[in-house]
């Protein structure tokens, strides 16, 4: 019997597992899907908030405030691409000008650090494409960019490397108490812990009433998405926002951590896991960035996506023990800014846990690190080095953002392997381009289907039954990729 | 020096460019492909109608791509295949990475620049919908059937009536699948009319045109979209959608030349093609680097891919040889009415030798028309032509006695009264 299990590993369920391995005890992750950070996780805007928004008081301001400091020391250690670029809250005209005397106050209360107002001209200076209709800003320099499917892989690959285990493909549709503990049954088998967490994002409502009485439900909200070309990727420098209103954040346009644009969100009720993007959504993104950053040059876009909020009834994040069910710990309503606040969110339940009677001894041996090869960083030398000793660091397989075979051979080797094209795609970069994977896709499934001793047919896109190849062509041409 | 000339690219302007500067006396030849073997698209284009005005006989893409490799052979030109051209500065020095070389610099007298184009995506065009797998470019399906052998899908929707999916449409049929309809957003197709025969009608795959994707529906593989015809400002119409049931919906929505490299090292470039902006003789607005083939403006046919690649080839050779062509007089080339590009942009009348061709594409179908070449207000030349549509690209000759010592050049077309 384990000592924890979590159920979901976005990353709150990673940011858990990670807290969790530094103790001796046994602590299971069982995610539903075939990968680690594939839903909400991967699809948001990328922001590290400061924490001007959130209510005083609440723990999503406490949360968002503590794990915003937490998460450029851990970008660090784990090798995450994480930079603090600051962000302004544009105002256009007199109720904006309050709105953001709102937000300065809140943020004091909050204790987010540095916040300062600008003049309108101040804000063109900054970020000289703003438009010319601002009439204020907000300046939080605490604000961050970050590569968020990167930041829970590092935390999940940590936790594996440090003893935790990981079951993917492993959907939880029972859970009973049992003398000592509870039973879950999942697609992938029977498991057994002394303690739950449940980090299962938009359907933790669901799994908490597997067991439990209903005590929350969760509301989807779905936002959609611009990503443009690198070429675009300096139309701004900081997160630009604009006021927020009922409908959450707004519309941002800031730079990535890959060196790309990234513009959006919307946001409205979905059914979980509708990541779709409709024509009335994208025009919405446009039409409302365009106010912020009038030159946006939308003809450069390579990627448009959406990703599902798990919002709850709740006007506040869900962090404590089930009221029905002792022992079963919950991380419900994670939305925004969830991602900021995953590391407080790990830690606050880890003192739950222990306030409930789950004892914690720091192991004597713990490896807290990650680095991950990436090619284009190396100098020269290092690079010829490197070839030297791996002829396959020097055959780019994607062109578009320069991915080596040899990073993507080393990715499927790593404590959490991808099994498909977009796993790959999360873990090393590639198909990420311009050309999204019309050149270095069939390359990359052949790779997978080598590495992992697969049949190039039964390489998904995602997860099972996204299927890319229905059979070989007439005559069996195939020459097994 | 390392080389006199590298040449980067090896599809089929890369291999002519490098086989005519080897011709006009060049000994010091590289070039550098990025794929596993020579050709570039052309090893997967199987079908047959190349090589009519080059070799004066149909040929298939491998076969086509055969000859200019076979003529490589018994020349001294180097060529490194697996190797990608990382950076190239204007004093063209080339940095590349291959497993056999590692990361290299090597330095070079001439550039040609050959990267061809790339397919436009999903994204370029905002479809709304799932993000299901099944929904691939067209030149990706082509290199998952004809290079890997495997299929794609069973049926099928193109998006785009671009030769490569019109090409796919019978591939995938032949193949077993079934097509269900080719859908345009424009009331013409981009393709050329010989494919618009053999590719569609003969397979009685319906073409709509005026349609447009607008929902794409699928959980984990695509299920079914939806298509709307759009009113002249191609805009959705509410009230015209119609479903499809398939699984695989290939895009061939146009392709864009390749231009990272030339963008690192500031050659000048033009909005109109997205490529870089050319003499009479390919060359660039840099100094001893040229540019030729679908990096420069994307062709229908490859011969005259490889007839501008030649000329190309030949101006290195004569660069390096001879030195720099005088930079005056200049006359400049512009859109006149319904023209969308030309190329050359730029002529230096000191550079040409007979004659000069000028590439263009109209922007709208025309009946019988005539083309007009005007310096300033004077007609220097016209020709007449019975059908021009914007999938199909256009040349006229100017002989060399025609041009102006100067000036602005413009190529205009217009309908001929009935």
């Amino acid at each position: 019997m384990d000592d924890v299990i979590i159920i979901g590993c976005g990353v709150v369920g990673a940011a858990c597992a990670y807290a969790l391995s530094r103790y001796e005890l046994n602590v299971t992750v069982l995610e539903a899907g075939s990968d680690i950070a594939a839903g909400t996780t991967k699809a948001n805007s990328a922001i590290i908030h400061a924490g001007y928004d959130p209510v005083p008081g609440t723990d999503m301001a406490k949360m968002n405030l503590e794990g915003s400091a937490m998460a450029e020391d851990i970008c660090r250690r784990l090798d995450v691409p994480y930079e603090r670029v600051g962000s302004l809250v544009l105002a256009f005209d007199a109720a904006d000008l309050q709105c953001l005397q709102t937000l300065l106050e809140r943020g004091q209360m909050n204790g987010v650090e540095g916040l300062k107002l600008l003049s309108g001209e101040e804000a063109r200076a900054m970020e000289p494409n703003v438009s010319g209709q601002v009439q204020g800003a907000l300046w939080a320099p605490t604000a961050a960019i970050i590569n968020p499917w990167e930041y829970c892989l590092a935390m999940a690959e940590t936790a594996v490397k440090n003893g935790v285990r990981l079951h993917r493909n492993c959907r939880v549709t029972d859970i009973r108490r049992e003398q000592d503990g509870f039973l879950l049954t999942t697609t992938g088998g029977e498991f057994t812990a002394k303690y739950l967490i449940n980090a299962a994002g938009v359907y933790a409502d669901a799994v908490h009433e597997l067991i439990g009485e209903k005590e929350f439900t969760i509301r989807p909200s779905r936002g959609e998405y611009y990503l443009l070309d690198k070429c675009e990727g300096q139309r701004v420098r900081h997160v630009i926002f604009q006021c927020p209103g009922k409908e959450g954040k707004g519309v941002l346009v800031a730079p990535t951590v890959h060196g790309n644009l990234i513009v959006g969100p919307t946001a409205g009720p979905c059914v979980p896991e509708d990541v779709s993007n409709t024509a009335e959504g994208l025009r919405q993104v446009c039409e409302r960035a365009v106010k912020s950053v009038p030159t946006i040059a939308f003809r450069e876009n390579i990627r448009n996506f959406a990703g599902v909020r798990a919002a709850s009834d709740v006007p506040d994040f869900i962090v404590r023990e089930s009221r029905s069910v002792p022992g079963f710990f919950q991380a419900a309503g994670i939305c925004s800014p969830g991602l900021s606040a995953a590391p407080a969110i790990a830690k606050r339940l880890t003192e739950l846990l222990s306030r409930s009677g789950l004892e914690l001894h720091e192991k004597a041996r713990y490896d807290d690190s990650r680095r991950r090869l990436r090619f284009t960083r190396l100098t020269e030398g290092e690079k010829n080095e490197l070839i030297a000793k791996d002829s396959r660091f020097g055959r780019v397989i994607c062109r578009c953002e320069t991915v080596t075979e040899g990073e993507i051979v080393a990715c499927l080797h790593t404590p959490i392997p991808p099994c498909s094209v977009n796993g790959v795609k999360r873990r090393v970069g590639a198909g990420m381009g311009r050309c999204q994977g019309g050149f270095c896709g069939p390359r990359v499934q052949e790779i997978i289907a080598r590495e992992l001793h697969m049949d190039p047919v039964d390489v998904m896109l995602e997860e099972k039954g996204s299927y890319i190849l229905t059979g070989e062509t007439k005559g069996g041409g195939a020459r097994g990729l | 020096m390392d080389y006199e000339l590298i040449v980067i690219g090896g599809g089929p302007a890369g291999l002519a460019a490098a086989y005519a500067a080897w011709a006009k006396g060049l000994r010091r030849v590289l070039i550098l492909e990025r794929d596993r073997e020579l050709g570039g698209i052309l090893n997967q284009c199987i079908h047959n109608g190349f090589g009519l005005h080059r070799f004066k006989e149909e040929l298939t893409g491998p076969e086509y791509a055969g000859r200019y490799i076979e003529m490589l052979k018994a020349t001294g030109v180097e060529a490194k295949t697996d190797t990608m051209v990382l950076r190239i500065t204007q004093d063209k020095c080339v940095s590349f990475l291959n497993p056999v070389d590692g990361y290299r610099t090597v330095r070079a007298e001439a550039v040609i620049l050959a990267m061809g184009c790339r397919e436009r995506t999903r994204g370029a065009i905002s479809i709304p919908g799932a993000r299901c797998s099944g929904i691939f470019t067209a030149g990706t399906a082509q290199r998952f059937l004809n290079i890997e052998g495997y299929l794609v899908g069973k049926r099928v929707v193109i998006l785009g009536s671009g030769d490569i999916g019109l090409i796919m449409a019978r591939r995938m049929t032949l193949e077993g699948a079934k097509v269900l309809a080719c859908v345009e957003l424009m009331p013409y197709s981009g393709g050329l009319n010989r494919n618009i025969v053999q590719c569609l009608r003969d397979y009685d795959i319906p073409l709509y045109l005026s349609h447009t994707v607008t929902d794409i529906v699928g959980k984990q593989r695509l299920e079914r979209i939806t298509i709307s015809a759009v009113d002249a400002d191609r805009r959705p119409i509410p009230g015209t959608e119609l479903s499809f049931d398939c699984d695989t919906l290939l895009l061939s929505v146009g392709l864009v030349p390749e231009n990272e490299l030339s963008r690192q090292m500031d050659v000048e470039m033009d909005r109109r093609t997205n490529g870089p902006v050319v003499y009479e003789n390919m060359e660039t607005g840099v100094e001893g680097v040229f540019a030729c083939g679908n990096v420069v403006h994307v062709h229908d046919l490859v011969d005259f891919v490889s007839e501008e690649s030649s000329r190309a080839g030949e101006a290195a050779a004569r660069y390096i040889l001879e030195g720099e062509t005088a930079k005056e007089p200049l006359l400049t080339v512009e859109n006149g009415s319904a023209v969308s590009y030309t190329v050359p942009q730029r002529i230096r009348p000191a550079g040409v030798d007979k004659n000069v061709k000028l590439f263009f594409r109209v922007n709208r179908v025309f009946g019988k028309a005539v083309i007009r070449v005007r310096s300033g207000e004077t007609q220097i030349a016209c020709f007449k032509r019975e059908h021009m549509a914007p999938g199909e690209m256009e040349s006229v000759i100017l002989p060399k006695a025609l041009l102006p010592q100067g000036g602005v050049l413009t190529v205009s077309a217009e309908e001929v009264e009935a």
